[in-house]
């Protein structure tokens, strides 16, 4: 069934509220390289603040087919991606309820293997029309990848499956980009050459893990959000 | 690699040497995605930067570091980390002195410890370039970004420019080089952008190969040739004027200090072609709103422009790109049409605001409101503008 695109909007903003070490920094920064390949408008960054691990960590991505100008922390996102249930049981986030900003018609996909909403949360989220979608990505991400490393692949492919404008190979795209350092590694000396290549192997086996688990999230959304109906949230292009 | 291989085509690194107007305005671009500590590095790569000298602070020190790859990669010809910002920005004078063209970067409270040579930096004539990624002043320690540490900035005789995003910052990094150097400027720069907002964001940028680069600095055409003991600066600094006559000492500031001044507004008509214009004005040439910004502020401006587009009601956003030298002709030029001027801020006093009356006064009979204003390394959702700009509407009404 084809989706229903009147609520589709020219840009759309994505909260990653997240543990350290989880790498929602680095989702957030491949989600938007992806959707830069696909001839997107795109921008991410992360919460500006020291790191440490299993301490909130917040990262962003916007994403449209006008310009974005708007920077820094989403305050008002249309999409918000829980990455750990201690976000939510917790309050490790910077924002409360996590749910604080939503706006109207968005979607919020949690990674837990337990129901996490109170029966207010899902009355509010039902009053403003946001889907929800809750599913265990890091056991996902450890029976397909063998690693809980790969949860933040599991929650980049779940965020492309539902929205439905950027295929596989731009999140392909956006990986490699990302662990081969395409302009950055620019270095050119001898020895650099030398220790990447040995390190190679390694590398192009982390991608092609990191690209099952996301593949994998992916087809398990875009399912999912034919099920529930959810609506087209960004334009094409 | 050494100065000794550069030649009249090619410089050190075997980039080919180019023209600013070339660099920025004819050779072709690619499409990059990057941040604005990674574009800062590209920059620095086609500048033929002589020396750069570093110190670790959030959130320059990525843009510091990837200078000092530049320096491993033989792009940058000395790089060395100082003990401390004062020491930093001392021995960037040193290098700038002798004659190299030199950039370093600070952030927050890096400035303020190492505020008393900025003065030093524009007295003695140096065109050293500093890239700036604004960041709290600590009350108590932040790493936040908020930009109230430009005000400081404002009065130390250096020109200072403040770009908007990761494009802007490529392209200001490269034209304030060749405007500082220009011989009857010659003071230092200062590229300023919001840290964070544009130091650690991904974004797209256009940018020209890397296998050109701009002519080397001419330490020979400057005001105040490289240094000797026996000449200015160096003459000075060894015997300053006060240790021999104090009559020659006042007289001395007292006219350079106003020079110093001047060569800032001499400034002008290079910085006008290179930049492409002082302010930048988008929206509705003929609306009565008109949001007034820089830096991060002028692209949440746009943002509540296009808003307020869909609303029905016109709006539009100047930005300014020179702070020192102030872009009055241009202010008063695009706020003609104006009868509410915002001045939307990342900091708790409103510095731009305080730049904005003071340009205008006796000018506009526009209404000047300093809002919205954020502070502590806040963001500013495009909603909080509309929230300002909607309630001043309505009170005008009477609703």
């Amino acid at each position: 069934m084809a989706k229903d695109t009147s609520m589709a909007k020219d840009s759309i903003k994505v909260r990653m509220p997240a543990l350290g070490g989880q790498g929602a920094v680095t989702a957030a920064h491949i989600a938007a390289t992806a959707a830069d390949t696909e001839g997107y408008y795109a921008v991410s960054n992360p919460f500006f603040g020291a790191e440490k691990r299993m301490a909130p960590s917040e990262s962003y991505t916007r994403l449209g087919t006008v310009p974005i100008y708007d920077r820094g922390e989403v305050i008002y996102p249309d999409i918000v991606m829980i990455y750990h249930p201690q976000v939510i049981t917790m309050g490790k986030s910077y924002t409360m309820p996590f749910y604080a900003g939503i706006k109207e018609n968005g979607l919020v996909i949690i990674n837990s293997d337990i129901e996490l909403l109170t029966d207010k949360d899902r009355a509010f989220l039902d009053s403003k029309n946001v889907k929800v979608l809750t599913r265990d990505f890091t056991k996902f991400a450890i029976d397909m990848a063998g690693t809980e490393l790969a949860t933040n692949m599991a929650m980049l492919g779940a965020l492309f499956g539902a929205l439905g404008n950027f295929g596989k190979p731009a999140i392909e795209e956006g990986i490699k980009d990302r662990f081969l350092k395409k302009y950055v590694a620019s270095g050119g000396t001898a020895s650099l050459d030398s220790v990447i290549e040995k390190k190679f192997k390694k590398k192009r086996d982390l991608i092609e893990k990191n690209l099952q688990v996301a593949s994998a999230a992916f087809d398990l959304t875009e399912k999912w959000a034919e099920e529930v109906g959810l609506h087209q949230m960004l334009k094409t292009i | 690699m050494s100065i000794k291989n550069m030649t009249k085509e090619k410089n050190w690194s075997g980039q080919k040497l180019v023209s600013t107007d070339y660099m920025l305005f004819e050779a072709p671009r690619e499409k990059h995605f990057m941040t604005g500590s990674e574009v800062t590095k590209e920059a620095i790569k086609r500048c033929t930067v002589d020396a750069s000298v570093s110190y670790p602070i959030t959130p320059q020190s990525e843009a510091a570091h990837l200078i000092g790859e530049l320096w491993a990669e033989g792009y940058v010809g000395m790089y060395f980390r100082g003990e401390n910002e004062f020491g930093v920005m001392s021995e960037v004078a040193g290098c700038a002195m002798a004659g190299a063209r030199t950039v370093t970067t600070t952030s927050g409270p890096g400035t303020l410890r190492a505020m008393e040579n900025f003065p030093m930096w524009s007295g003695t004539r140096i065109p050293v370039q500093l890239i700036l990624m604004a960041r709290g002043i600590n009350s108590p320690l932040t790493i936040q970004p908020d930009n109230l540490e430009v005000t400081f900035m404002l009065e130390t005789g250096c020109m200072i420019w403040y770009a908007e995003n990761v494009q802007e910052l490529f392209d200001m990094t490269i034209a304030g080089f060749t405007v500082a150097e220009m011989p009857d400027v010659h003071v230092p720069i200062v590229t300023v952008v919001d840290g964070f907002f544009v130091s650690h964001t991904r974004e797209s940028v256009m940018l020209p190969p890397d296998d050109i680069a701009l002519m080397p600095y001419d330490p020979y055409k400057a005001p105040l040739p490289p240094i000797d003991s026996e000449m200015p600066p160096g003459r000075f600094l060894r015997d300053p004027f006060v240790m021999k006559s104090n009559y020659i000492s006042y007289a001395t500031h007292a006219s350079w200090q106003w020079e110093v001044r001047s060569a800032v507004d001499r400034s002008i008509p290079y910085a006008r072609h290179y930049l492409n214009g002082l302010a930048h004005v988008t929206g509705d040439l003929d609306a009565e709103i008109v949001f007034v910004a820089c830096g991060t502020a002028s692209h949440q401006a746009k943002e509540a422009n296009r808003e307020l587009t869909k609303l029905g009601i016109k709006s539009k956003v100047v930005k300014l790109r020179t702070i020192r030298p102030f872009p009055h002709a241009e202010l008063l030029e695009a706020t003609k049409s104006a009868k509410h001027i915002f001045v939307p801020e990342f900091n708790i006093v409103g510095w731009l605001e305080k730049e904005v009356t003071q340009s205008l006064y006796g000018k506009s009979e526009a209404k000047i409101i300093g809002r919205p204003r954020v502070a502590g390394g806040m963001s500013m959702p495009v909603e909080a503008i509309l929230h300002e700009v909607l309630e001043h509407v309505n009170e005008e009404k009477g609703a």
